[in-house]
């Protein structure tokens, strides 16, 4: 685990494993330099990386709690950390620091229907959430997870997602914006994978991970299927620079999107949700 | 053979329509079936019919000289296909083809329009209906076209 007394000092981390999700998107796998009580986090929370020389990101956790002696981000290289990352390769040496922020409401969602609609990188920071619904899978009704993708290209762990469409006890829908012939799944925004999901809304908690406006329509089409607005959470991915409510970068009024959030219930967001900067 | 009326007066879309225009949708309906891989319509072709999908699973697709077709959406059990023979000059828009064998309720247009024509209060329910699914898929369309996930996202 990161140093908790300073959360602005990085512990060093070497990249054991790179593993190539799409065209822009890798999984690294990181393990301490030193070794240390291990790294427990819960599903949602993510970690500022820094590359030395360059900057830093908040990345989402994406593997699973239970297991601690690693830990596992999904970067998209859009910019300079990321694509910093991805150079590093692996043996490449980050900093760490965190776990920070809220998570998904796992306890509270137990015995209800859990509906889990991610768009796409969205999916990262929701993995750890489904492997630890896997692990009590007995403690919840039905699961939904609605991912939407904008080719088939661009689907992430494609592989884990076979495998988990082969389980009894989940529903598992994947869509594309778009797609040349040759694929046969799914093709239109992850909104309209919805209205036939099978959960009972009055009884649905739902955890929803994208780009805002993919979340907008999304918390819409649930309202309309009759969800409370107290049952959905979201996560909010802004701008931030220290990642432990110092620095004001992420701050709209009171709220501190990286101490408070990502994760919110959304009826106790909507104010800020949608504005254009904060 | 069994009537489609039961099922025609449970569907979500046709929820709350009077008896009687049941009936009489009833009587433009018809049981089809379509093979994997087989176009439904194509775009161009006259739009006399609408299908409610039963079973399987159709795409609707746009072809572009230089990429092939593209799939722009997908259609499953439950959801409506064609929306082109309420609109004049109802001509197919786009090309329908079943990805896998599909199973739908023919409802034939052309009779429909007639009816419509003459009985304007089963035009306007119909039409409610279908303007509902039209801003669906504009909707779903601009979201698609703001290219959500794409890196400057
Ligand atoms: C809580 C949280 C969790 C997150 N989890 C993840 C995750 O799990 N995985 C992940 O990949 N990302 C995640 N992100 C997003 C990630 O932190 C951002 O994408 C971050 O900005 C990346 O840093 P960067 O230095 O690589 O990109 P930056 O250089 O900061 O660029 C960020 C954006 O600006 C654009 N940009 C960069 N340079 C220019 C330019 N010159 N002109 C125009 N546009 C430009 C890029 O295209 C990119 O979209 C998360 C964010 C938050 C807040
Ligand atoms: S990132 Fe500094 S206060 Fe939130």
């Amino acid at each position: 685990m990161v140093d908790t007394a300073n959360p602005f000092i990085p512990t060093q981390y070497r990249i054991q494993k790179v593993l190539g999700e799409t065209y822009d998107t890798f999984t690294v796998e990181l393990v301490p330099l030193q070794d240390n009580d291990g790294f427990s986090f819960l599903p949602g929370q993510f970690n500022m990386l820094y590359v030395f020389g360059v900057g830093e990101a908040p990345i989402s956790l994406c593997s699973d709690p239970a297991i601690e002696t690693s830990i596992k981000h999904t970067i998209r290289a859009v910019g300079t950390v990321t694509s910093a990352i991805q150079r590093l390769g692996r043996g490449g040496v980050v900093g760490v620091r965190g776990p920070f922020g809220t998570h998904w409401p796992l306890d509270d969602a137990k015995g209800n229907d859990v509906v889990i609609v991610a768009g796409g990188i969205g999916l990262a920071p929701l993995r750890p959430a489904l492997y630890q619904i896997f692990a009590h899978r007995e403690k919840y009704g039905r699961i939904a997870l609605l991912f939407g993708a904008r080719t088939p290209h661009d689907i992430l762990y494609k592989h884990e997602l076979e495998r988990w469409r082969g389980r009894f006890d989940v529903e598992i829908k994947v869509t594309v914006d778009s797609a040349i012939n040759g694929w046969r799944g799914n093709v239109g925004v992850v909104t309209t994978l919805i209205p036939g999901a099978q959960f009972d809304p009055l009884n649905t908690i739902a955890m929803i991970c994208g780009p805002e406006v993919m979340m907008r329509f999304t918390i819409k089409e649930l309202q309309n299927r009759g969800v409370k607005t107290e049952n959905i959470y979201i996560s909010m991915e802004r701008n931030m620079k220290c990642g432990v409510g110092f620095c004001g970068h992420c701050q709209f009024g009171p709220t501190f999107v990286c101490k408070d959030g990502p994760i919110f219930r959304f009826d106790r967001i909507n104010t800020i949700f949608g504005k254009r900067e904060i | 053979m069994r009537t489609l009326e039961p099922f025609l007066a449970e569907h979500p879309f046709l929820k709350d329509l009077a008896p009687e225009y049941i009936k009489l949708l009833t009587g433009c309906a018809s049981n089809v079936r379509f093979d994997a891989g087989q176009f439904i319509f194509r775009e161009g072709d006259e739009a006399n019919n609408f299908y409610i999908i039963r079973h399987g699973k159709v795409t609707i697709q746009l072809f572009a000289v230089e990429r092939g077709a593209i799939t722009i959406q997908t259609i499953e059990a439950g959801d409506i296909l064609g929306w082109s023979w309420l609109i004049s000059p109802y001509i197919c828009r786009f090309d329908a083809q079943a990805v896998e064998l599909t199973r739908a309720i023919a409802l034939d247009g052309k009779c429909l329009r007639n009816k419509c024509e003459l009985n304007h209060d089963l035009g306007y329910e119909l039409l409610k209906r279908f303007s509902h699914i039209i801003v669906q898929r504009l909707e779903a369309t601009r979201l698609q076209l703001m290219d959500l996930y794409g890196a400057h996202k």
